[in-house]
């Protein structure tokens, strides 16, 4: 069964991934802007990155048949420096025009600091002024409920953002009913140790409907997994679940979000 | 029985904790704290019940950021 991957850094990951996402059935993936693991140095920096994303990881990863999408932001862990996050703010508008930018992400928070609720709030601004797409980042672990509920004010603050434009990733247990309650759409990240399961990520698509959901691997430079999403789809179907629910968490779902952007062309 | 081999890592890795006279880390005070949200739990939300009590409860947002990870369990600012 073909998939989707909505979320990962494909940047950090060796050709071979891409092999054995092709091979498993990957038609698509979706790269957001992340952190490099060190806070880079400029503005240009940057610049560097986005074409990175936007010119050289597409071109990758068509080798292999899977078509690659990206979304640009400043990460929440290098916004505490306001001067550089606004630098870099400034520089997406250049890159929206490239062919396979689908919106701003992962934008969001990570230590749940006031610097970050800035920042957040100007990409937020951002992608209303350009009719973007967002994706956020939710925090990590014991940051991750009430980064959440910033988020999800912040988003509710602006009455030019239509929710159902916006989705809100790396859901858990204690998350995931305020995101969609609040008319968001959710992403569940099969992460090891700090995210979830397989098993946990189906347990919420059975109780949950599956409406609005999607599952990532968010695979990058940390212990992860970019076939995390076909072992949830063998966890789907060891439980008996028809094709039809398999196919609407992993091709539906995120075909019909990323379907809102013009540029997402399959 | 993926489960039950969890349930034994969990508590092998008490017993290197104890062994270590680390027993009162805040994040092994919280883990065991977590442990008995999951015993005491009646409802099939423990996971989520779980998830909360390893989480910071409180609503504004903090000055500044000194760190970019988390720790598993959250610690009050002193």
């Amino acid at each position: 069964m073909d998939y989707i991957e909505p979320h990962g850094h494909m940047v950090s990951r060796s050709t071979d991934d891409y092999v054995n996402m092709a091979r498993s059935g990957c038609r698509a993936v979706c790269e957001p802007a992340f952190w490099a693991g060190f806070d880079r140095g400029s503005a240009e920096g940057f610049r560097d990155y986005f074409r990175q994303i936007t010119e050289y990881e597409p071109a990758r990863a068509a080798k292999f048949g899977v078509k690659h999408f990206t979304w640009l932001c400043i990460n929440p862990k290098e916004a505490e420096d306001l001067s550089l996050a606004r630098d870099v703010i400034g520089l997406i508008p250049e890159f929206l025009k490239k062919p396979t930018v689908l919106g701003i992400g992962e934008i969001g928070l990570n230590k749940n600091s006031r610097n970050e609720l800035t920042i957040l709030e100007e990409h937020i601004q951002l992608a209303a002024d350009h009719d973007q797409l967002i994706l956020v980042h939710t925090p990590h672990l014991e940051d991750k409920l009430k980064g959440t509920k910033l988020i999800i004010d912040a988003l509710a603050n602006h009455s030019g953002i239509d929710r159902s434009r916006v989705i809100i990733d790396h859901v858990e247990e204690h998350t995931i009913e305020l995101v969609l309650d609040a008319g968001f759409w959710a992403g569940m990240t099969l992460y090891p140790e700090s995210k979830c399961t397989p098993a946990r990520a189906v347990d919420m698509l059975e109780l949950y409907g599956g409406e609005r959901l999607w599952m990532n691997s968010a695979c990058d430079w940390g212990v992860s997994n970019p076939l995390a999403v076909p072992n949830a789809m063998m966890e789907m179907r060891r439980r008996g679940h028809a094709d039809e629910f398999i196919r609407k968490a992993v091709w539906d779902n995120p075909r019909t979000f990323l379907g809102q952007s013009d540029r997402f062309v399959l | 029985m993926d489960s039950r081999a969890k349930v034994i890592d969990v508590a092998a890795f008490l017993d290197r904790v104890q062994r270590a006279g680390q027993e009162s880390d805040y994040r092994v005070v919280a883990l065991r704290k977590a442990l008995q949200v999951v015993l005491d739990g009646a409802e099939p939300r423990r996971a989520g019940d779980v998830l909360l009590s390893l989480s910071d409860l409180s609503e504004k947002p903090i000055a500044t950021a000194h760190e970019k990870g988390a720790s598993g369990a959250y610690q009050a600012a002193p």
